[in-house]
C-alpha cells in the first residue's frame, strides 16, 4: 500500500491536460499513483479519424450524483476497444449511454455530445428503436428470454419485421446462430428452452440474438464475468471473429481480456477517463501513473 | 360457584404456585451454596409449577364447559320416559324443560316435564360443585406435587420451555383443527341432506325452490333442490366480475410497474388499494342503490329489458372490488421479473409495450394466473354483493341483464332467521356450503401451487 | 466464418424495414399505454364515485329536522297525579304532544287532518318526555319548551328542500307541507345535529334509529378477535418460523394457512353455526360467538403477517444470542420477538380492519336481530356495524337509505383510521434491516 502514496509528497502541480490528441507527454509520469488523485483529463489517443461513434464531453448524473466526468472518446469503425478500470468507475454507465439504455434508470441524465456515424445519439427526434437496433448489446448476465432457443434468435427481428417470409426468417436465426459459433451445439433443439443451455451457450444465445438485428455496434457489458474459462475462452475467440463486421466496445474486469480481444484500451477511473491508447502500449508502456498501478494490480 | 368466580380462583391458586415455586427454589439452593447452584433461574421455578398448577385444571374445566350440556341434555332426556322420535320434536320438548327450569313458564306443563325439570336443575347444581372441586383440587394437587420435586438438580427452564414448545405448536396446528372444523360442520349436514335429496338430483337438476311448507298437507311441500341454476348465476356473476377485474387490474399493474413515474405511482397506487379495503356490505350497497338503477337506465335507453336486480350490476360491482385484488397480485408478479430479461428486449430495441406484452407478460404469466384463479375463487365466495345486488329468483338465463342468484345468497336466505335446523332447508345451505368449499379450496391449491412454483423460477 | 452474409438481406435493407415499420409500432405503443392509463383512471374513477355517491347520500343524515313544542305536562292528559315508576310507565305522554301540536295549530278539525298533524312528530317523543318527567318529577303540572324530532317523512321532505324549490313529498301531503313550512318559517322548526343517531339503537322509525349498540356490538366482537387472534397468532408464527422442523407435518400446516386465508368468508360462518353454536350451544346473535369465528377467519392474516415479521429480523441476531449460550426459546422470547413485534401489530391491525368489515359470517351465526339495547357483555344478543348497515339497507323507508350511507361513512372513517396508523406504525416503528 505504500507505493500508492510514494511520490504524493511530490506530485506536479495540476497541468491542464489537451483534449485533443497530443504527441508529448512527457511530464505525466511524475503524476502521483494515489487512486484517489484527481484526473484532469485524458491522457492519449482518445480520438481517431475513421470514427463509427463519437462521443464529446460526456457528463453523466444520476439525481444529484454524477457517475461520468467530462469523458471524450471515439470507437473506430470495425474495432474493438476496451473499458476497463476498478468497479464504479463508470465504464458499464457510460456503456450504457451508447445504445440510450440509461434512459431506462430513473433520474439518469446525460450530457454532452455522442453522435453514431455523424448523427447525434441524444437528438431530441432520434428513436431510441431503431438506434437500438443499430447499436446491439449483450449484459453481463447471459439473460435468455424464457423461450424457445429459435425464438430467443427470432425475436429481434420479429419485432423489427426484418423477415418478410418464415424462410428468410429461418434463415436469419441459422446464421445468426452460426455466426455466434452456436449452430452446431444447438441445432437439434431450437424448440428447446433458451434458459436450459449452459452459461456460456446462453451467453453466446444472447450475441447471436443481438446479431440476428444486423447491428453496426455491438455493446458488450462484462460478458464473461458469469462464465468459466472455458466458455470466456470460446466468448473470446466469437469476439475476435465478429470484428470483420461489427464494430465493438467491450467492458471488462479482466485485464488480460481486454488484451486478447481489443485493438485500444480505455481505461476508466472515478468517472473519468484516464488514459486510452493502443491495447499494446496500455499494457506495457502506460502513459498514466493510474494506469500502471491498475494493471500491474496495485488496485481493483 | 360461578364461573367467573372459579377463574379467578384458579389464577390465585396459580400466583400462589409461582410465588412458592420461586421462594422454594431459593430455599432449597441456600444449603448447596446459593442461587448459582440451581439448574435454572429461580423464576423458571416459579413459572414450572405455576404452569402445572393451572394448565391442567384449566384443560379440564375448558372441556366441562364445553361439554357439560350436551350431557346434561342426554340424561335428562333419556330420564324422560315417552319422548319423541324426530330431533325437532326433542329440541322443542327440552326447550319446554329449560324454560321450566329457568322459572319461565310456557304454556301447561305435565308432571313428566316438571319432573324433567326438577332433574335438570339438580343436575346443573351438582355439576357445578363437581366442576369447582375438581378443577381446584386438580390445581392443588398438582401444584403441591411440582412444588415437593423442586430441587437444585430439576432443569426447570428446559421443562418450561418444553411446555411453551407445545403451546406453540398447538397454536400453530389451529389451522388445521380450522379445516377439519369446517370440513367437518359442512359434510356431515351435507351427507344429512344427501339421504333426503339425491346427490344426483342436486347437481345436475335445472330447478331449485327450496321453499318447503311446514305441514305436508299444504301445497308445493316438497322442495326442489336442483343446483344448476345456483351455480350458472354464481359462474355468470363471477365471470362478469373478472370481465372488469383481469384487463383492468392486470394493465394497471403493468401500468404502475413499467410506465408510471414515481409521483403518479405514489398518488394512484394507494388510491387504487383503498377499493380492497373497503367493507363488501358497502359495495352491495352501491350496487343496489347505485349501480343497478344506473344499468337499468342504460338498457332502458337501449330499449332493452332490464330487471332491478341484474347480474350486471352486481358483477360489475365485484369487478371493481377484485381490482386492487388482481393489480397488487399481478404488480408481484411482475416485479419478480428480472430487469435483464427486460434490458435485453428493451436493448434488441423493443418499444416498452413489445417488451412488456413479449417478454415481461410470458415470463410472468404462470404467477398471474395464479393470481387470477385466487381472484376467481374470491367472486364465486363473495357474498355481500350478490346478497343486495342480485337477486333471490333461481332464473336459468344466459342474460346479464336477468336476475340471477348465486350459491352465497342461498346460503344466507335458508340460515337467516328462526330456522329449523334440521329441515332439508337449512341442510341444503349446508351442501352448497361444501360445494363452495370444494370449488374454491380446489382453486387456491392450484393457484398457490402455480405460484409458488413461479416464485422458485426466479429465485 | 467470415464468408458468412447476413442472410441475403444487406444492413440497408434492414435499416428500411426497420424503419418502414416504426410508425406502426409507436402506434401500438401509445394504444397499449393508454389502456394502462384508462385502467388506472377506471380504478381512481371508482373510487371517487363510491366515495362521493356515500357522502352524498349520507352528508344529510348526520343533521335531524327537530321541532320545537310547548308541552304541558298536564296531570289530566297524562292520566297520572303523582310521579312515581308505575304511573310514568302507563301514563300517556302521546297525548301531552298531541296537546301540544293542537295548540300550535288549533284550526286543525277534522279527525283525519288531526291524525295528520300528530304524525309531523316523530313517535318517539314520549320517550323523551317520560325520561325527562322522570328525571325532574317538579315539571308535572308546569309547561316548556322543547325540541323533539320530526317524523322520518317530514325530516326527508324538509332535506329535500334545500335541493329543489319544490321538495320531495312523498308521502307527506299537501296539508302537511303548509304546516311544515309555516313551523319552518317561525323558527319552531330547523335541522340540528342528529344526536340521536349516535346514542341509539335500532329501531324500525328511521328518525331514531341510531348506530350505538351496532357501535358498541363491533367493539365487543372485535375485542373477543383481538385477545383470541393476537397471542394464538403470534404464536403460531414464532412456531412455524424458529421451532417447526422441515417436514410434511409443517409443510401440511403451512399449505392449510395460506388456503384458508383464501376460503371465503361465508364458509366460516358455516363453521361457527354449526360448530359453536349447534354443537356447543353457545347464545346465537352474541359479540363471543361472531369473536370465535372472526378469529378463525383472520388468524391466516395475522400468522403470515407475523411470519413475514419474523422474517426480517436478520439471523446474526439469532447468531450473537445463541452465541452468547441463551437457549432458541429465550433467544426467541428476548431477542426476536421484540424486533419483530412492530410488523406484528401492523399486520394485527389491518386483520383487524378487515374483520370489522365483515359481514356475511356474522349473518350466519344470527348477528342480524333486531337489536335496540346495547349490548352489556359479550353474551348479550348484539349486531354489528356492517350488519347494520346491511339491515337498514334492505329497509324499504327513504330516510334509511341516509341513514345507511351515514352508518357507512362512520365505517370507513373508522377503518381508514386503522389502516392509516397501521401505515404510520410501520414507518415509524419498524426498522429496516
Amino acid at each position: 500500500m505504500s507505493t500508492m502514496t510514494l511520490n504524493a509528497g511530490e506530485a506536479v502541480p495540476a497541468q491542464k491536460e489537451a483534449t485533443q490528441p497530443v504527441a508529448e507527454q512527457t511530464e505525466v509520469k511524475s503524476r502521483a499513483a494515489n487512486p484517489n488523485s484527481q484526473v484532469d483529463g485524458t491522457v492519449g489517443s482518445p480520438f481517431c479519424d475513421d470514427a463509427k461513434l463519437r462521443m464529446r464531453n460526456v457528463n453523466v448524473f444520476y439525481g444529484e450524483s454524477q457517475a461520468i466526468h467530462d469523458v471524450s472518446l471515439d470507437i473506430g469503425r470495425n474495432q474493438v476497444v476496451a473499458m476497463i478500470g476498478p468497479s464504479g468507475c463508470g465504464k458499464s454507465t457510460f456503456l450504457r449511454c451508447l445504445n440510450r439504455m440509461n434512459d431506462t434508470i430513473e433520474g439518469c441524465r446525460v450530457e454532452g455530445e455522442l453522435s453514431l456515424d455523424g448523427e447525434a445519439i441524444y437528438g431530441p427526434k432520434v428513436d431510441v428503436v431503431p438506434l437500438r437496433a443499430r447499436v446491439g448489446m449483450v449484459f453481463q448476465k447471459p439473460n435468455p428470454f424464457p423461450k424457445s432457443i429459435y425464438d430467443n434468435v427470432a425475436y429481434g427481428p420479429k419485432i423489427h419485421g426484418i423477415a418478410s417470409r418464415r424462410a428468410e426468417l429461418d434463415e436469419i436465426v441459422e446464421n445468426s446462430l452460426r455466426r455466434a459459433g452456436l449452430w452446431n451445439e444447438v441445432k437439434d433443439r431450437l424448440d428447446k428452452p433458451g434458459t436450459g443451455l449452459s452459461g456460456g451457450q446462453q451467453q453466446r444465445l444472447c450475441i447471436a440474438r443481438a446479431i440476428a438485428v444486423s447491428p453496426e455496434v455491438i455493446l458488450m457489458d462484462e460478458p464473461c464475468s458469469a462464465l468459466d474459462p472455458i466458455a470466456t475462452a470460446r466468448i473470446e475467440e466469437l469476439i475476435d471473429e465478429l470484428r470483420e463486421n461489427y464494430t465493438i466496445a467491450i467492458v471488462t474486469h479482466s485485464m488480460q481480456q481486454a488484451a486478447r480481444v481489443s485493438q485500444r484500451t480505455a481505461y476508466f477511473h472515478l468517472g473519468k477517463l484516464v488514459e486510452v491508447n493502443d491495447t499494446e502500449t496500455v499494457f506495457t508502456n502506460p502513459e498514466h501513473d493510474l494506469t500502471e498501478a491498475y494493471i500491474t494490480g496495485r488496485f481493483g | 360457584m360461578q364461573t367467573p368466580t372459579l377463574f379467578a380462583l384458579l389464577l390465585l391458586l396459580v400466583l400462589v404456585a409461582y410465588g412458592t415455586g420461586f421462594s422454594r427454589a431459593i430455599a432449597t439452593a441456600r444449603s448447596r451454596g446459593g442461587v448459582r447452584s440451581l439448574a435454572s433461574l429461580p423464576n423458571y421455578y416459579g413459572v414450572h409449577t405455576a404452569l402445572w398448577c393451572g394448565l391442567p385444571a384449566l384443560v379440564i374445566l375448558g372441556l366441562w364447559m364445553l361439554f357439560d350440556d350436551a350431557i346434561i341434555r342426554t340424561l335428562v332426556l333419556g330420564g324422560v320416559a315417552d319422548k319423541p322420535e324426530t330431533i325437532s320434536g326433542q329440541n322443542l320438548l327440552y326447550a319446554q324443560i329449560q324454560n321450566l327450569a329457568a322459572g319461565n313458564l310456557i304454556g301447561a306443563t305435565t308432571p313428566q316435564i316438571q319432573a324433567a325439570a326438577d332433574h335438570l336443575v339438580s343436575l346443573r347444581q351438582s355439576g357445578r360443585w363437581m366442576q369447582t372441586t375438581i378443577t381446584l383440587i386438580l390445581a392443588a394437587g398438582l401444584g403441591v406435587y411440582t412444588l415437593l420435586r423442586i430441587s437444585p438438580e430439576l432443569r426447570a427452564r428446559e421443562k418450561v420451555e418444553k411446555v411453551l414448545r407445545i403451546i406453540l405448536l398447538a397454536c400453530a396446528c389451529a389451522a388445521i383443527f380450522t379445516t377439519v372444523g369446517i370440513l367437518m360442520s359442512v359434510l356431515f349436514e351435507s351427507l344429512r341432506f344427501f339421504q333426503s335429496v339425491p346427490v344426483t338430483e342436486f347437481l345436475f337438476g335445472l330447478h331449485w325452490s327450496p321453499q318447503m311448507a311446514l305441514r305436508s298437507d299444504q301445497v308445493g311441500s316438497s322442495g326442489a333442490f336442483g343446483a344448476v341454476p345456483l351455480f350458472t348465476g354464481t359462474l355468470m356473476v363471477s365471470a362478469i366480475a373478472m370481465f372488469v377485474a383481469v384487463p383492468v387490474g392486470l394493465m394497471s399493474a403493468i401500468y404502475l410497474a413499467e410506465y408510471a413515474g414515481n409521483k403518479v405511482r405514489a398518488f394512484a397506487k394507494p388510491l387504487i388499494e383503498i377499493l380492497a379495503g373497503v367493507p363488501t356490505v358497502v359495495y352491495g350497497f352501491f350496487a343496489a342503490l347505485t349501480v343497478a338503477p344506473f344499468v337499468r337506465e342504460v338498457a332502458q335507453s337501449m330499449g332493452m329489458e332490464a330487471s332491478s336486480e341484474s347480474a350486471l350490476a352486481a358483477g360489475l360491482v365485484m369487478g371493481v372490488m377484485i381490482i386492487p385484488f388482481v393489480s397488487s397480485l399481478s404488480d408481484d408478479v411482475i416485479n419478480a421479473v428480472p430487469q435483464s430479461l427486460r434490458d435485453g428486449a428493451l436493448g434488441l430495441g423493443s418499444t416498452k409495450s413489445e417488451t412488456v406484452r413479449k417478454v415481461v407478460i410470458p415470463a410472468a404469466l404462470p404467477g398471474i394466473v395464479g393470481g387470477v384463479l385466487l381472484a376467481v375463487s374470491r367472486a364465486i365466495g363473495e357474498t355481500m354483493i350478490v346478497v343486495m345486488a342480485a337477486g333471490l329468483a333461481a332464473n336459468l338465463t344466459a342474460n346479464p341483464l336477468e336476475s340471477v342468484t348465486t350459491v352465497t345468497v342461498q346460503i344466507v336466505t335458508l340460515l337467516v332467521g328462526d330456522q329449523e335446523f334440521d329441515s332439508p332447508k337449512t341442510l341444503a345451505a349446508f351442501a352448497l356450503g361444501l360445494m363452495l368449499f370444494i370449488s374454491t379450496l380446489i382453486l387456491n391449491f392450484i393457484a398457490l401451487h402455480v405460484v409458488k412454483k413461479y416464485r422458485e423460477q426466479y429465485d | 466464418m467470415t464468408d458468412l452474409t447476413q442472410s441475403n438481406l444487406t444492413q440497408k435493407q434492414v435499416r428500411e424495414r426497420i424503419e418502414a415499420r416504426l410508425a406502426s409500432r409507436h402506434r401500438k405503443e401509445k394504444i397499449f399505454r393508454g389502456f394502462g392509463i384508462a385502467s388506472i383512471a377506471f380504478g381512481v374513477l371508482a373510487v371517487l364515485v363510491l366515495f362521493t355517491d356515500i357522502i352524498s347520500k349520507g352528508s344529510s343524515a348526520f343533521v335531524q329536522t327537530d321541532i320545537q313544542l310547548q308541552v304541558t305536562y298536564d296531570p289530566a292528559a297524562l292520566g297520572i297525579e303523582t310521579v312515581d315508576e308505575e304511573s310514568l310507565a302507563w301514563a300517556n305522554f302521546d297525548a301531552v304532544i298531541r296537546n301540544a301540536l293542537r295548540e300550535r295549530f288549533p284550526e286543525v278539525t277534522g279527525r283525519r287532518d288531526k291524525r295528520e298533524l300528530y304524525s309531523l312528530v316523530s313517535n318517539g317523543a314520549g320517550f323523551e318526555l317520560r325520561e325527562r318527567l322522570q328525571e325532574n318529577p317538579q315539571l308535572l303540572g308546569k309547561t316548556e319548551t322543547l325540541w323533539f324530532n320530526a317524523d322520518d317523512d317530514v325530516d326527508t321532505y324538509v332535506k329535500s328542500l334545500s335541493k329543489s324549490k319544490e321538495g320531495f313529498l312523498g308521502r307527506t301531503s299537501e296539508q302537511k307541507a303548509q304546516w311544515i313550512l309555516a313551523l319552518r318559517e317561525s323558527g319552531e322548526l330547523e335541522k340540528r345535529f342528529n344526536t340521536t343517531f349516535f346514542t341509539n339503537g335500532d329501531s324500525r322509525e328511521p328518525e331514531q334509529a341510531g348506530i350505538r349498540a351496532a357501535l358498541v356490538g363491533s367493539l365487543f366482537t372485535l375485542l373477543v378477535t383481538l385477545v383470541l387472534s393476537f397471542p394464538i397468532g403470534v404464536a403460531a408464527a414464532i412456531y412455524l418460523e424458529e421451532f417447526a422442523p422441515k417436514n410434511r407435518w409443517t409443510d401440511l400446516i403451512e399449505v392449510n394457512i395460506n388456503n384458508l386465508a383464501a376460503v371465503p368468508s361465508i364458509v366460516f360462518g358455516l363453521l361457527g353455526l354449526a360448530i359453536f353454536i349447534n354443537f356447543f350451544e353457545l347464545p346465537r346473535s352474541a359479540p363471543l360467538v361472531g369473536g370465535l369465528v372472526l378469529t378463525l377467519m383472520t388468524l391466516p392474516t395475522i400468522i403470515i403477517s407475523s411470519r413475514a415479521s419474523l422474517k426480517s429480523v436478520p439471523p446474526s441476531i439469532r447468531e450473537a444470542a445463541m452465541g452468547m449460550g441463551a437457549s432458541r426459546m429465550q433467544v426467541v422470547l428476548h431477542h426476536v420477538l421484540p424486533l419483530a413485534m412492530p410488523g406484528m401489530l401492523t399486520g394485527a391491525i389491518i386483520g383487524m380492519a378487515q374483520a370489522l368489515g365483515e359481514t356475511a359470517p356474522l349473518l350466519m351465526i344470527g348477528m342480524v336481530a333486531f337489536i335496540v339495547d346495547v349490548p352489556h357483555g359479550i353474551t348479550d344478543p348484539s349486531t354489528v356495524l356492517p350488519v347494520q348497515i346491511f339491515l337498514w339497507a334492505d329497509s324499504p323507508e327513504r330516510a334509511f337509505v341516509e341513514r345507511t350511507s351515514a352508518a357507512i361513512m362512520v365505517l370507513l372513517a373508522v377503518l381508514i383510521t386503522m389502516n392509516t396508523c397501521a401505515v404510520w406504525l410501520r414507518k415509524k416503528l419498524e426498522r429496516r434491516w
